[in-house]
């Protein structure tokens, strides 16, 4: 399930912010910020991935770079709502 | 060569050839329209010039020579600098309150001069070929010349995707340099010089002065009566002369400040938008019953700007990351369609008295970095930005994260641009392998910290801030694509009285808390507008002149190059930028959908250079990519 969860966040990062395949391009805890690739509409597109796409719902309480700001905290963030869910 | 820049000058064209020297000449007429032809000679037929733009105080300058005995053949500027050259030779220019870029040859010491005004108002290229100088007012001109062809820099290309201008005096064109603004070129027969006549400089920091609230008042008066002054000389001409309308603060004092001078004849001209977060007619509305003047403006849709986006780019003749040039296209269309060569626009004042939102940010940015730990203080940057959507539903953390870049480095000369610069260099991203390779591990912000002047670390954070705008964007980006290339292209003059240098050195000497006050940009300057302008506009937040981007060629009525020119088959072709990423960028931007900063700024600048390429470059130029970094 985490596989499937990280290569479906990896794709759309590559798809929506990195527009090319290249796992050498940003690595999982590589600042998405940092590298340039998210800015505050990227931020409005990424909850609204995860919210459609995964199917979670966010507090805004939780929309901070801690959760959203690498690929390997989304996954854990995505990983940690699901088991929230499940208990 | 004359003829590719005919539309900066339709009413008259002249050449002259000497036995070292030829030069020519395309005439917008606006002084002494019956005697001032170019090239001018003086009376002994040994020094001549070529001169584009104006010299506002040549009434003064006139009267001077005069009084010491000069006589003159005519009543035009262009006469004030040949004479003021014979008898102060290349340090004239020193004297010169005006926008100008001219040659002048003088014969007897076979020495060439080339000149350009103190803020780049007006653009000055050269390149050298076979031994031979060859200049020009747009490079268009140059590729002209035998044996000159146009092909990218790729390092220009990355600073473009960094800064939004290349660095002066590198241009896009590989091989075709600019003249700085602020410089001579001294040509003689055994060597070239380039050096600076006049610098622009802030007081140390400590020494800014004292803020001091009694003298507040007397510093506005100050500015008012300069700016008064500034109009006023900008306001000769032998033809009418109009005014641009923002809406805005700025625009309204020029508006205002003019008004005063010529009650009875003043034709003011605005740009609207179909977009609501765009238009600013209500405020232009409101100045133009506050001013009583005749009023023209010109309705810029979403389709106009793709339509018109080609002929902006080949008049700016620059890769662009924003769609800003093609409505004042449109808006120089209007001016010169209703009879009109000259305008006055509030341009400069942003830079000059700090109303740009980046001075308040990097302040901002300067205060959450006193108290790390805040959460209240990040909170701020949703003040700053009232007019973007996507940022007020942030958090006070991703608040302090997107503004963060470079808090651990508050001592970076660039500190204040480091947050705009990171996201534009973003649109790197779609670069190709190719061009990475031709560029290798150049740095950008690097030369751009390397090229800055030696006390720039002893000024106030806001003056290094304000420098980075005045000597580099301004003259780069702003002056250039948003203002001498789009008016030109439709033989229109603008005249920009905040950039008269004085106004720019009394603006420079005043103490920062003067400028920004709390998070109020401007602050002196709407003191001194206050005698001038209604409350509504002097009290009013600053909305920067902003047009839709990739929104504009996402519509039904996109014009069909846009899909040649982001094809594989073009891309490829150019060899500038990978055409998968490319394709989904376009396919996310026509959705609509979270098109942010960088994603707006990637797909403009693509474009842009894929069109640049073809008006100037054609097919073939992909070869000449990795060998062109030398």
């Amino acid at each position: 399930m985490r596989a499937d969860t990280e290569r479906k966040v990896r794709k759309f990062i590559e798809d929506n912010f990195l527009f090319r395949e290249d796992r050498a391009a940003i690595s999982d805890t590589e600042s998405l910020i940092d590298a340039g690739l998210i800015d505050s509409t990227g931020v409005l597109e990424l909850v609204a991935f995860l919210e459609g796409e995964l199917g979670l719902r966010m507090a805004d309480a939780e929309i901070v770079p801690e959760n959203l700001d690498s690929i390997r905290a989304i996954v854990g963030f995505v990983e940690g709502k699901r088991a929230e869910v499940a208990a | 060569m004359v003829g590719a820049i005919a539309h900066r000058g339709p009413d008259d064209q002249g050449v002259f050839v000497g036995d070292d020297i030829g030069l020519g000449h395309a005439r917008l007429s606006i002084i002494d329209l019956a005697s001032g032809q170019q090239p001018m000679a003086n009376a002994g037929k040994d020094v001549w010039i070529s001169f584009n733009g104006e010299i506002f105080n040549y009434v003064e300058l006139r009267d001077d020579l005069i009084a010491r005995g000069r006589h003159f053949a005519t009543q035009s500027d262009t006469e004030v600098i040949l004479q003021l050259y014979e008898e102060m030779g290349p340090d004239c220019v020193t004297l010169l309150n005006g926008d100008f870029a001219f040659a002048l040859w003088d014969a007897r010491r076979r020495r060439l001069m080339l000149a350009r005004d103190r803020m780049g108002v007006r653009p000055l290229f050269h390149t050298r070929r076979n031994g031979a100088l060859y200049f020009a007012s747009e490079v268009k001109a140059l590729l002209e010349v035998p044996g000159v062809s146009a092909a990218l820099d790729p390092i220009a290309l990355d600073q473009i995707f960094t800064f939004w201008f290349p660095l002066a005096p590198r241009t896009p064109f590989k091989d075709i340099e600019e003249l700085k603004p602020a410089h001579v070129l001294i040509a003689d027969p055994d060597r070239v010089v380039v050096r600076p006549y006049w610098s622009l400089d802030y007081p140390r920091l400590g020494e800014e002065g004292a803020h001091d609230p009694r003298a507040e008042g007397a510093l506005a008066e100050e500015i008012e009566h300069l700016l008064l002054d500034a109009t006023r000389i900008r306001l000769r001409a032998d033809v009418p002369v109009g005014a641009y309308l923002s809406g805005g603060l700025d625009s309204s004092i020029i508006a205002a400040a003019a008004k005063r001078i010529v009650p009875d004849r003043l034709r003011t001209f605005s740009l609207t938008f179909e977009s609501p977060e765009f238009d600013e007619s209500e405020h232009q509305q409101q100045m133009v019953r506050a001013l009583g003047t005749a009023h023209d403006s010109v309705a810029c849709t979403a389709g106009d700007i793709a339509r018109l986006f080609p002929q902006a780019i080949r008049h700016a003749e620059t890769p662009i990351l924003r769609t800003a040039p093609a409505p004042l296209l449109a808006l120089s269309g209007l001016v010169h369609r209703d009879g009109f060569k000259v305008v006055l626009t509030g341009e400069g004042a942003d830079e000059v008295f700090a109303g740009y939102d980046i001075f308040k940010e990097a302040k901002l940015r300067r205060f959450c970095a006193r108290q790390p730990h805040s959460h209240r203080r990040p909170l701020l940057f949703r003040r700053l930005y009232p007019y973007l959507p996507g940022l007020q539903s942030q958090s006070p953390k991703y608040l302090e994260a997107f503004f963060a870049a470079g808090l651990g480095a508050l001592d970076d000369p660039l500190f204040s641009h480091l947050p705009r610069f990171r996201t534009t260099a973003g649109a790197k991203a779609f670069f190709s392998g190719d061009l990475r390779s031709a560029l290798g591990g150049y740095d950008a912000l690097a030369e751009l910290r390397d090229s800055l002047p030696a006390d720039f670390a002893r000024w106030h954070p806001l003056s290094q801030a304000q420098y980075l705008e005045t000597a580099h964007l301004l003259p780069g980006y702003i002056l250039s694509s948003q203002g001498d290339r789009v008016a030109m292209a439709h033989a229109v003059e603008g005249r920009f009285p905040f950039l008269d240098h004085r106004v720019v050195e009394l603006g420079a000497r005043i103490p920062p808390q003067l400028k920004i006050s709390g998070l109020r940009e401007k602050h002196i300057l709407r003191k001194s507008a206050e005698r001038l302008l209604p409350d509504g506009i002097v009290n009013r937040v600053k909305q920067p002149y902003r047009a839709p981007d990739s929104q504009s060629f996402a519509g039904p009525d996109c014009p069909d190059y846009v899909a040649r020119r982001l094809a594989t088959a073009d891309l490829a072709a150019a060899g500038y930028f990978d055409p998968r990423p490319v394709e989904r960028l376009v396919t996310k931007c026509r959705n609509g959908k979270f098109i942010g900063f960088r994603d707006n700024m990637a797909f403009v600048g693509i474009l842009s250079t894929q069109l640049w390429h073809r008006a100037f470059v054609g097919a073939g130029a992909a070869a000449t990519i990795a060998s062109a970094v030398a």
